[in-house]
């Protein structure tokens, strides 16, 4: 064996070796964290990953056309790794293993693809540093150490290649020549000029700077943001089958701890999603904490959790305690409570993140530690509790005076066994002066539609939405059950809300409380109503140039984007203006995750940037289809002193003009 | 040591409505409730207990139904709770509740030293005041009322420091242990139970006395024992409210205009 050989097996063991090392040593973490099935549906899970992972399917979309370069990136990896394989094993058994040793054909297709593929991905690699350098995006750290050396390593795995090809070209040494145009050109003109032994010299040197540098990738590669090149594409695989737009259960015994105050506490998806985080901060960018000035980053909540796992997992792996606190305020390794109560849970994050991160349920999780564990939260909070407990509704108003609106109107009771639809009113439509009007409208258009349905009255109770997204599963838990056991004693199994969340928590959460109900949003619902021809609507005029502004719990949570829209479309005559944020991009207006009855004390509200971007299109009417998006839609107009008369309306109210 | 907290289990008041024919409450359906100056009497015991080391023991005079309440209180962080039920208590006026109460706290201090009683100023049911200042002059204990804050206690020679608050002036005084303080809602916020706390506070034992264990005479107790009763209920009569609709009452400047306009037409506010 040359010494050559022997060299390079000896550095190929060691780094080999560092590298499954580092790998054990980092995954085997992920194994603390609590368990969770992610191996179910085989088949929809490889066809997730053939899309999202190989397909490239969320890198690349409109909003992220630079995604493009990254495709390119992915796809020049994975060819190049044939080539790269080749290389070691190459390097390791040069007599018996060799590209060259193969037919003809087949050898001059694979230099021909990995001289072109190289040069795209060389050409990848100085654009995305001209990026970083010239023009870099205000959402992510774009002049990072890790950055460079991972773009110079591979434009010098690059180079290495050009240049190792091209002087044995210039040798006369390659048969493919021909076939390899980039390094053919180098050869040929660059190289060319150079006497006989300095080309040799310039193969082996040129051999070793690319042994050296794929190794040194290879290790370096656990430690750096690129793991990701390991973790997002088993990421694909492992995504959530369905919506992210619940949390899960918890079970109350003696003696247990609640939510996630301890990086162990999460489930090990979770774990091993903060391994796959590529900073993309595509998730920054859609967050409208973040947009707004808030402390919240949602890519640094991700990576506080990896470097509190990296600090802490061996220690709690050996069953002793975590040095650093998951929830404080340290600079690194830590989400600090304010950062938690500030997100909305409004879903953007999720909906960008290019490999699957569940950002909510982490938040959640660790609101949940804080309410149930330590009964810390922001002050205004604790009223919300209290008056949801004893009162079922936010603002602790008397139960009775629930059912008062429906004294004032002509709405049919809920009666068992008869009324086919129940409609679910909820607390903002039920007791708010303004969201009443909504109430009324839906009212009107059943009536008009003749179906069968009814009302709870004072019967009705809290959904419990902003307790569960708050963290206060303890009385969410008590409140689902008990809107479970007065569905079920009513056999009930229809129901129309007006809210989205209510929608949400009655279509998703309660499913964990063995409730399948068929539950609609009106939208959904009285578009089924006039296909079916029991409604008709009158395009009426006089709302001008209508806006539609998209709810979270409505739109990105499930998926109803084209109903509203065509009903605007049907009452109005006209399609609804776009905000440049729209369908799954939308941004949040301010309220959800409990934040309809937070203190909002930054400097620039979310509903303040919303109706901002609302007002570019100089609307007439700012249409939603969610009362909390309708006070904060509204407040936002007054608290930007805006004197043109825009209406706010709820699509509720479109819809009822255009009554025939 | 330990803290003897008086709690009382009360209708929600905000929620109850007068019979006009009996001239009694219209209790029916209506949820009960820790009385709202006695939570806060609790969060006291309880941040005196963080502070100096006490026990923290509730104690409720009630029905059965009362448990639930007590259990509340273990919620939030006491250490035990006992509930004096017995037919023969009821009726009580506030002679007859402190008198019971009075002896319970007797008997608890013949087990374990007794430093303060620390009450709500007043329920919100019966709105008298009388309760802890009953307590405390049984028992021979010094009286603090109306008190909104608590400065400091003196373990060692066993005193306490306490801030009052009254019509136009605060009174700082100091008193030797034991002493009753009845507290003003003001003095602190009530936190809000734990998880864990909760759980254990479902399952654990409340201590349940009746007068077989109290062994007090029956003329002293219950509607014997009591001195004043209550003979008619009623809301007094009042005009009729006026609720001010349109669309300008969601536009603040046009809905003060307008209100201003109503009030000055009835002669209830004048415009120089
Ligand atoms: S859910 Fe919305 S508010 Fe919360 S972190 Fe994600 S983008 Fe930000
Ligand atoms: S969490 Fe997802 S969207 Fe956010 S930076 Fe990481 S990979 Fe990008």
């Amino acid at each position: 064996m040359s010494s050559q050989v022997l060299l390079f097996s000896a550095l190929f063991a060691i780094a080999v070796g560092f590298f499954l090392l580092s790998c054990y040593l980092r995954f085997s973490l992920v194994t603390i964290g609590k368990p969770d099935n992610r191996f179910n549906e085989l088949g929809q899970r490889f066809s997730n990953m053939l899309l999202y992972a190989f397909g490239q399917k969320r890198v690349v979309t409109r909003s992220y056309l630079f995604g493009l370069n990254h495709a390119v990136f992915f796809w020049c990896f994975l060819i190049l790794l044939i080539a790269n394989t080749e290389f070691l094993l190459h390097g390791l058994f040069p007599a018996s293993v060799s590209l060259s040793l193969l037919p003809d054909i087949l050898y001059f297709t694979l230099t021909f693809i990995f001289d072109i593929v190289s040069f795209f991905a060389l050409v990848a690699v100085l654009i995305a540093l001209g990026r970083r350098l010239f023009v870099p995006p205000k959402y992510i750290d774009a002049r990072t150490y890790d950055a460079f050396v991972i773009l110079g390593l591979v434009a010098t795995l690059m180079l290495a290649f050009f240049t190792l090809h091209g002087s044995e070209i210039a040798l006369g040494e390659e048969r493919a020549a021909l076939y390899m145009p980039v390094s053919a050109f180098m050869g040929n003109f660059i190289l060319a000029r150079l006497p006989g032994g300095t080309l040799t010299a310039l193969v082996t040197a040129a051999w070793w700077v690319h042994a050296v540098a794929l190794l040194g990738f290879l290790d370096y590669l656990p430690y750096s943001k690129h793991m990701h090149i390991l973790t997002s594409i088993p990421n694909c695989f492992f995504k959530s089958l369905e919506k992210v737009n619940t949390q899960p259960r918890e079970e109350f015994h003696k003696g247990s701890a609640y939510g996630v105050g301890r990086v162990d506490q999460f489930r090990w998806k979770d774990l091993f999603d903060s391994f796959s985080c590529t900073e993309c901060g595509r998730c920054n960018d859609n967050c409208p904490a973040t947009r707004s000035g808030k402390s919240l980053n949602p890519r640094l909540v991700i990576h506080n959790i990896k470097e509190n796992l990296l600090h802490n997992g061996r220690q709690i792996g050996k069953g002793l305690e975590p040095a650093l606190p998951l929830i404080g305020t340290c600079r690194e390794g830590c989400v600090t409570e304010t950062d938690l109560w500030e997100c909305t849970t409004c879903g953007a994050c999720m909906e960008v993140c290019p490999v699957f991160i569940e950002h909510v349920p982490k938040i959640v999780g660790m609101r949940r530690n804080l309410v149930e564990m330590k009964s810390t939260f922001p002050g205004e909070v604790q009223s919300l509790f209290e008056n949801m407990e004893n009162r079922s509704n936010p603002w602790g108003i008397i139960p009775a005076e629930r059912g008062k609106w429906v004294t004032e109107t002509d709405v049919p009771p809920f009666e068992k066994n008869q009324t086919e639809c129940l409609f679910y009113v909820g607390c903002t439509g039920a007791f708010d002066t303004r969201n009443k009007r909504n109430t009324l409208a839906l009212t009107n258009i059943f009536n008009n539609a003749g179906i069968s349905w009814g009302v709870l009255g004072k019967e009705e109770k809290c959904c419990g939405d902003s307790l569960r997204r708050l963290g206060n599963e303890y009385v969410f838990e008590q409140m689902a059950k008990e809107n479970a056991a007065l569905f079920q004693d009513l056999g009930v199994k229809k129901i129309v809300t007006q809210c989205p969340h209510c929608y949400n928590t009655l279509k998703n959460d309660y499913r964990q409380f063995g409730l399948n109900l068929d539950v609609s949003h009106y939208s959904e619902f009285i578009l089924d109503l006039i296909k079916a021809g029991k409604i008709k609507l009158k395009a009426s005029a006089g709302l001008g140039r209508v806006v539609y502004h998209d709810s979270c719990y409505l739109g990105r949570y499930n998926g109803v984007y084209d109903q509203p829209r065509e009903l605007i479309k049907l009452s109005s005559g006209h399609t609804p203006l776009e905000m440049e944020r729209h369908r799954q991009r939308s941004f949040c207006c301010g309220a959800g995750g409990g934040h309809m009855w937070m203190e909002e004390n930054a400097d620039t509200r979310i509903n303040m940037e919303r109706v901002r971007q609302a007002l570019q299109q100089k609307p007439d009417t700012i249409c939603v289809c969610c009362p909390y998006c309708v006070t904060m839609i509204e407040d936002g107009l007054t608290d930007l002193k805006v004197t043109d008369n825009i209406a706010v309306l709820d699509l509720s109210e479109v819809i009822q003009r255009a009554l025939v | 040591m330990l803290i003897v907290t008086c709690i009382k289990q009360v209708p929600d008041t905000t929620q109850v409505k007068i019979d006009p024919e009996t001239g009694t409450l219209i209790r029916e359906g209506v949820p009960s409730i820790i009385n709202p100056f006695d939570a806060h009497a609790l969060e006291e015991s309880l941040r005196l207990k963080e502070k100096y080391g006490f026990r923290v023991l509730a104690l409720s005079m009630g029905p059965p139904s009362t448990e639930m309440t007590l259990r509340k209180a273990l919620a939030v962080g006491a250490d035990d709770a006992i509930l004096l039920s017995d037919r023969a208590f009821g009726g009580a006026d506030t002679l007859a509740t402190s008198m019971v109460l009075a002896e319970a706290i007797r008997k608890i201090s013949a087990q374990e030293e007794v430093a303060l009683v620390i009450c709500g100023k007043q329920t919100i049911d019966g709105d008298t005041a009388q309760v802890g200042p009953g307590i405390a002059t049984r028992l021979g204990y010094s009286q603090l009322t109306s008190v909104d804050r608590v400065d400091e206690i003196d373990m060692r020679r066993k005193r306490i420091t306490v801030r009052c608050k009254f019509e136009g002036r605060y009174e700082i005084l100091e008193s030797s242990l034991p002493a009753m303080v009845a507290v003003l809602r003001e003095i602190n916020r009530p936190r809000y139970p734990t998880v864990p706390l909760r759980i254990i506070s479902q399952e654990a034992e409340l201590k349940v006395w009746d007068n077989r264990s109290m062994q007090l005479s029956e003329d002293k107790i219950g509607l014997k024992g009591s001195a004043t009763a209550v003979r008619r209920i009623f809301s007094p009569d009042r005009e009729k409210g006026q609720i001010l609709a349109g669309d300008e009452v969601n536009d603040p400047d046009q809905a003060a205009r307008r209100l201003i306009e109503v009030l000055v037409s009835k002669n209830l506010i004048s415009v120089q």
